[in-house]
């Protein structure tokens, strides 16, 4: 497999699918790990990083989950296709951008990437379509039981695993659920839910994590305190209480839309379509926004003129590095506008 | 004017004492200083501000410059980039980071999660105890009495 195959489908994360997924868009749990006796990556000089990145790559590939698993040698990999598993959620911003030695296994289905080398050795991830995360912490706890059979991690008996930053140690485990709340936003009730979440120490970002703005009304929460608490209680509480609370205030605010605003609401949808279907140049952060009412409107059975698996995939083919790769060369800023806009027409024709 | 001190730098402080008697001096700048006239200001980058803020913040005092006797980094390059150099640090640093990773993690000190596969049976049982005590606080303060028999009957069967 490669991230040719990968890019034939709009992956795991925008498969539309799962509970609650009218607005729960997907759920991520990841899992800091560092080896033992090895400094951390602050301090590990270029042979270091190198011994790291091959030792646990192998390690990986070895493990029976991860034998079908595709390996990224971000090294050698071009900026484009790095961005492309940036924009499919499967390693972060600053591991496309990073130095040195680093890669990323992917298993087929994408819902599991293992990051070598970013701020830690390991940062075990599984990406789930809606609020999944028993099945995540499954399939991701089997292979850090695996792994850590082969390979000494670094463990305290009072702290936990050892992460590169404290902020990390303990369980080393981040849950996050990436939201999409457009009805909380019109009815301006969004402040409120975010003042909430930080009063229960979770952080409220924007897609694509910790510094970046929520575009098309999609919000990631996730948990700050990763020491004192166990896994099962950290994933618990997002199942049982947070998420189902932030969903059903959603839920209620669309239900508020529809009864009260019903003509602003098909109108905002409408004239999103209308633009989408008729743009001759558009940026990504247009696109977001403009599709963000038609997916409310598509998930509440108002508007029928296209389905969610091609909202999933306006959304994703029309982010920068997609829509270079569809192209096959690299563009600028007014040719992708262009390239972005035309790919949607098409689509929508 | 020259200096009335050293008579060779031209003078640029002027002093006129008003009591007990009307005096004045003219004074070179480092005469001044000499004579604690004027206490020069040194200059602070903005990074010494942030790590004074940090420190402050952390509880600490300044000039800890504890360094980790495996790796080398010091408690104030980890001040800096925000990353420890390698896991002994949370052992050579230990009491500078307690109160950090205490504020961090609301108030959690000791792991309650699980282990690793490879570790001995002492701290597996050990973690393991840690977090039903915790759940037995939890379950009493919830007056959920149910649910503290049960988790009470799992430490005996532990501790035993």
């Amino acid at each position: 497999m490669t991230i040719d195959d990968l890019t034939r489908t709009t992956g795991e994360w925008l498969r539309g699918v799962g509970p609650m997924s009218d607005v729960v868009v997907s759920s991520r749990i990841r899992l800091a790990r560092n080896l033992a006796e090895r400094p951390f990556l602050t301090t590990a000089d270029a042979g270091e990083r190198t011994d790291i990145y091959r030792c646990l790559s192998q390690a990986i590939t070895s493990t029976s989950a991860g034998a079908d698993d595709i390996l990224v040698d971000l090294e050698t990999t071009d900026d484009i296709d790095c961005n492309v598993l940036v924009e499919r959620h499967l390693i972060s911003r600053q591991h496309a951008a990073g130095e040195g030695s680093r890669g990323v296994t992917i298993s087929p289905s994408e819902t599991r990437a293992v990051m070598i080398n970013e701020e830690d050795h390991l940062r075990i991830q599984g990406l789930r379509s809606g609020l999944q995360l028993d099945a995540l912490w499954t399939e991701i706890n089997e292979i850090d039981d695996a792994l850590s059979r082969n390979l000494a991690f670094a463990f305290n008996n009072q702290l936990g695993f050892l992460t590169a930053c404290p902020t990390n140690v303990g369980t080393g485990i981040r849950v996050s659920v990436m939201l999409h709340l457009p009805a909380l936003r019109l009815t301006k009730e969004i402040e409120r839910v975010a003042r909430a979440a930080k009063d229960l120490h979770l952080a409220v970002r924007g897609m694509y994590g910790e510094g970046t703005e929520a575009v098309g009304d999609l919000y990631q929460v996730s948990n700050q305190t990763t020491l004192g608490k166990s896994e099962d209680e950290i994933i618990n509480t997002f199942s049982e209480t947070i998420i189902p609370n932030i969903v059903g205030y959603e839920r209620a605010a669309r239900e508020t839309l529809a009864r009260r605003h019903e003509s602003q609401l098909d109108d905002r949808v409408w004239r999103a379509y209308g633009v989408l279907a008729n743009a001759r140049r558009i940026s990504s952060g247009e696109t977001q926004s403009l599709l963000s009412p038609i997916r409310m409107s598509i998930q509440m059975g108002r508007f029928k003129e296209f389905d969610l698996a091609t909202l999933h995939e306006l959304f994703l083919y029309t982010q920068p590095a997609h829509l270079q790769r569809m192209k096959g060369r690299s563009l600028d800023e007014e040719q992708r506008a262009v390239a972005r806009a035309d790919f949607i027409r098409k689509r929508l024709a | 004017m020259v200096c009335q001190h050293c008579n060779q730098v031209k003078a640029t402080v002027h002093i006129t004492d008003a009591l007990p008697q009307k005096r004045e001096q003219h004074l070179c700048e480092a005469c001044a200083e000499k004579a604690g006239v004027i206490i020069k200001q040194t200059h602070h980058t903005t990074n010494e501000i942030l790590q004074q803020f940090i420190k402050h913040k952390a509880g600490l005092g300044v000039g800890d410059d504890l360094a980790c006797p495996n790796c080398g980094v010091t408690f104030k390059e980890f001040q800096l980039k925000g990353q420890l150099g390698c896991p002994h640090d949370y052992v050579a640093f230990a009491k500078l980071l307690m109160p950090l990773i205490q504020r961090a993690h609301e108030g959690g000190t000791h792991h309650v999660g699980k282990v690793p596969s490879t570790a001995d049976g002492t701290i597996k049982k050990h973690t393991g105890l840690l977090r039903l005590r915790r759940e037995l606080q939890e379950a009493l303060e919830q007056e959920n009495y149910e649910r503290a028999a049960r988790v009470r009957d799992q430490i005996r069967t532990m501790e035993n």
